[in-house]
């Protein structure tokens, strides 16, 4: 085990305990909020919480709080924890490839060994042409890559990214995430995210926070597939009704009922989810007959294009038409509608 | 006219007042400059008295800005990266000669380091002559001129902000080198333009330093001082001393004006 | 455009100024009645007794009021000659008040109405042991002068010279106060300033005075100003102070007849 953290930080109303296995990466997800970025302030050493601890390959990095803590607090310098924030943060003053030192530096390694290593990690996040530059002289793509590359090269034990993709331009964003991926294998790093797209990227694990909590947490393809929190069932893009167990369904909490196919044991009356595909979801103005189908009475909260399709999204769940069928059924927001979707469609199973 | 402006629609009307206000300040300059008798302008401000006066002001303007920034970089540093009880309370009172009149700081100064001060009986047992002596005068104008160097340096602190110090420090950068190789360098026009002020107002210092220091040539009468003496019997002397401080304030601040803005 | 704003900025200047200087508005105000103000300016060293005297005149003429104006006789001259309302201007020496009827600016002749010599200012406990001018010049005791630019300093070089002895003081100062102040907190063993200074700082500091004081008499003349509005009320002025009131407040405060 690489990192195990638990803490609180009762201001925020923040209470987490996250583990990092050897050379594995963690996302952490979830809304604006949620507490994401406490959990890396708390790992890097920027906040204190009131109580908990932490360890790093065995080494103590805090224990504060309570009876029976050692008061050990480790300052951020001294971690082996470096961060990248969503912007890169270059200092200013510096040239890239003195930036890029600054943290051999910093460690007491001699400047032509630190320049050596900062040009080594410029060519590592293929940044060696900027090397002389100053940020302001840096676009964003670039700066990230060299902010990337003084990360890296403070050789930290863990790798800390704070949502590092999202002040960049999209169509620089790949590229980017693409040299992520190669330099976080085998690495132990914690991603914060809110993009699916760096969760099946670059990690192995994810973990979904709500108000201050873990609600789910699991590998990468399970959490996807399986999602059992509906944050995580919304940034994998499908449908979910939580409730209790109720014959081959679940009932959701306001007695609506979904129909589906459990593929596993999950008792009566115990905590499961309905899961489905927003394209498997039919769009009604009124109840058809026919097939045993789940009909879900809904109202409109906005359309939005999706690929070549129009998502109807309503106040939980989500429909994928066609822009025909739209301007065929006269759909807008506010209008009220039934969605369907055949119980096959439907996977139930333990939340 | 000519050249294009980035700001559209500041309201005409502001022109009147921003001019006025501009005249009030530039107005009496020139009217100082229209006083001056440039025939005798040399041999009026070559003088012995002039010129000590002059080297004196220049000298312990100097070491008066000398002190604020080794006292206050440091108390900027604490006052914005740093939160205590009574802080607040802290800064209102280190800023406190901002506001005050410089008689009165004088006058504190006095009854702290005088003979019969506070500390007088401490500062004669370490030997030291403060009263009539040109550390008198320094210790005079770093009190005024302090808040100067902590204010402009605290506001550039704050808006560096912390984040850069956060990332040095995950890097592994222990505080000081946090503070070298990344507070000190991202903040430095600020202590330029922190250190300037405090030099020009050490330089003006008047009331303090004949409050606290006393007034002898060579010794502790600085510039100001020599020109409010001089105003007694030679006016002409007093005006053309006066432009000399003008001009020296000017380069100074225009020195201090090229250098911040590479 | 530029002509159109350096015109507005004076007028808005000079209305702003205007606005908050008084003026002699009120002397137009009651030009009719027999409210008037008579404006003097005196010598710094004359506010005590000034003030007394301009209590007993405003006493004896109903409706007058004495408005006073006191700093450096210096700084007074140049005031009046700038044309500052004055009715009166009594000085602290000789040589100011040359420059005034220099510039016909007085009506008449001054008139010498009292004399200041100078006396050793000690603090109570009189640290240095100070009895004579001569102790003055002993290393290591603190002495504050004024400067030989303002009069007080002029006094103390005459003194020097005529005594033939070398004060080596540790601050020449901008004025008498400056150098009572000195004195009075401790900061100096002994200063030069007036008689009429040491009786006006009471217990706070010990006059010691010397023989060789006689060799400079400051001697203070006062006049009527050809700038002022009442002739007649300043010419009573200049009387209540020659006169035997004004004598016997200016010996009170020390100063002596000339």
């Amino acid at each position: 085990m690489s990192l195990e953290v638990r803490a609180t930080v009762a201001e925020r109303r923040f209470d987490v305990a996250l583990r990092v296995g050897e050379g594995e990466v963690v996302a952490v997800l979830g809304q604006n909020g949620s507490g994401k970025s406490t959990a890396l302030s708390v790992i890097a050493g920027l906040l204190r919480p009131d109580s908990g601890s932490a360890t790093l390959d065995g080494r103590v990095l805090f224990d504060v709080g309570g009876a029976g803590r050692s008061g050990v607090w480790v300052p951020p310098h001294d971690r082996g924890v470096a961060l990248l924030a969503q912007e890169p943060l270059l200092f200013p003053h510096l040239s890239a490839l003195d930036n890029v030192a600054f943290g051999p530096r910093s460690s007491g390694r001699s400047r032509r060994e630190a320049r050596a290593a900062g040009e080594r990690w410029l060519h590592e996040v293929g940044a060696s042409e900027y090397a002389g530059r100053h940020p302001g002289r840096l676009s964003g793509g670039q700066a990230q890559r060299v902010a990337v590359a003084r990360a890296l090269a403070a050789e930290p034990r863990l790798l800390l990214l704070d949502e590092p993709m999202s002040a960049l331009d999209i169509d620089v964003a790949p590229a980017v995430r693409q040299m992520l991926r190669r330099v976080l294998a085998g690495r132990a790093a914690v991603i914060v995210t809110h993009d699916i797209l760096d969760a099946l990227l670059l990690a192995d694990r994810i973990v979904v926070l709500e108000d201050g909590r873990v609600v789910e947490e699991g590998p990468t393809a399970q959490v996807v597939g399986r999602p059992r929190s509906p944050f995580a069932a919304r940034i994998a893009g499908l449908n979910m009704v939580r409730g209790t167990r109720d014959g081959d369904g679940v009932r959701g909490p306001d007695g609506v009922r979904v129909e589906g196919l459990a593929d596993e044991a999950v008792p009566d009356g115990e905590p499961a989810v309905a899961v489905f595909r927003p394209s498997a979801v039919g769009v009604y103005r009124r109840p058809p007959g026919g097939s045993p189908r789940n009909v879900l009475d809904v109202t409109i909260t906005e359309l939005e294009p999706v690929g070549e399709q129009i998502r109807v999204r309503t106040a939980g769940l989500s429909a994928d038409v066609t822009a025909a069928a739209v301007a065929e059924l006269d759909l807008a927001p506010g209008t009220r509608v039934v969605f369907t979707v055949k119980a096959s469609e439907v996977t139930v199973y333990r939340a | 006219m000519a050249r294009a402006t980035r700001h559209v629609g500041l309201p005409r009307w502001v022109f009147v007042p921003a001019a006025v206000g501009a005249l009030f300040v530039v107005l009496p300059l020139l009217a100082m400059l229209d006083r001056v008798r440039w025939g005798d302008f040399l041999g009026l401000i070559s003088s012995d008295s002039s010129v000590d006066a002059l080297l004196l002001s220049l000298r312990t303007s100097a070491a008066a800005t000398l002190l604020c920034v080794v006292l206050g970089v440091p108390m900027a540093l604490v006052l914005a990266r740093t939160s205590f009880p009574g802080q607040q309370l802290l800064r209102s009172l280190v800023l406190l000669p901002l506001v005050l009149p410089p008689v009165v700081g004088g006058i504190a100064l006095l009854y702290t380091f005088g003979r019969r001060g506070l500390l007088g009986h401490t500062v004669d047992v370490l030997g030291l002559q403060i009263a009539f002596s040109t550390t008198a005068v320094v210790m005079a104008q770093t009190f005024v001129a302090l808040p100067f160097l902590v204010v402009s340096l605290e506001g550039a602190l704050r808006t560096a902000g912390g984040r850069y110090e956060a990332v040095a420090a995950t890097l592994g950068a222990r505080p000081t080198t946090v503070f070298r190789r990344v507070t000190l360098p991202l903040v430095l026009p600020g202590l330029a333009s922190g250190a300037v002020l405090s030099f020009a107002r050490a330089l003006g210092e008047f009331g303090a330093t004949i409050t606290f220091a006393g007034s002898l040539q060579g010794v502790t009468r600085t510039l100001p001082l020599e020109i409010y003496l001089q105003r007694e019997t030679d006016a002409d002397a007093a005006v053309a001393l006066s432009l000399v401080l003008v001009v020296v304030a000017v380069v100074v601040i225009g020195l201090a004006r090229t250098r911040a803005t590479p | 455009m530029k002509r159109w704003i350096g015109a507005a900025a004076v007028v808005a200047l000079l209305a702003a100024s205007a606005a908050c200087g008084s003026d002699d508005s009120s002397d137009k105000a009651s030009s009719g009645s027999k409210d008037q103000t008579l404006t003097v300016f005196a010598a710094a060293s004359l506010t005590g007794t000034f003030t007394e005297l301009g209590k007993k005149f405003e006493a004896e003429h109903q409706g007058v009021t004495v408005k006073f104006s006191f700093a450096g006789s210096s700084d007074l001259v140049a005031q009046i000659q700038q044309g500052a309302p004055a009715d009166v201007f009594a000085s602290a020496d000789t040589a100011n008040m040359d420059k005034a009827t220099g510039d016909d600016l007085t009506k008449g002749d001054p008139v010498d109405f009292a004399t200041n010599t100078l006396e050793i200012a000690v603090p109570p406990d009189n640290p240095a042991g100070v009895t004579s001018l001569q102790d003055l010049a002993k290393p290591g005791t603190k002495v504050v002068v004024c400067a030989a630019e303002v009069p007080c300093g002029a006094a103390a070089q005459k003194v020097e010279a005529a005594s033939k002895v070398t004060i080596k003081p540790v601050s020449e100062e901008q004025s008498v106060t400056d150098v009572l102040g000195k004195v009075t907190s401790g900061e100096a063993d002994a200063g030069l300033v007036y008689v009429t200074d040491v009786k006006a700082a009471g217990d706070k500091v010990k006059g010691i005075t010397f023989p060789e004081t006689t060799s400079a008499v400051n001697t203070y003349p006062i006049a009527t100003l050809s700038g002022g509005k009442h002739a007649d009320l300043g010419k009573q002025f200049v009387d209540l102070v020659t006169g035997s009131t004004g004598q016997q407040v200016l010996a009170d405060a020390g100063f002596a007849k000339p």
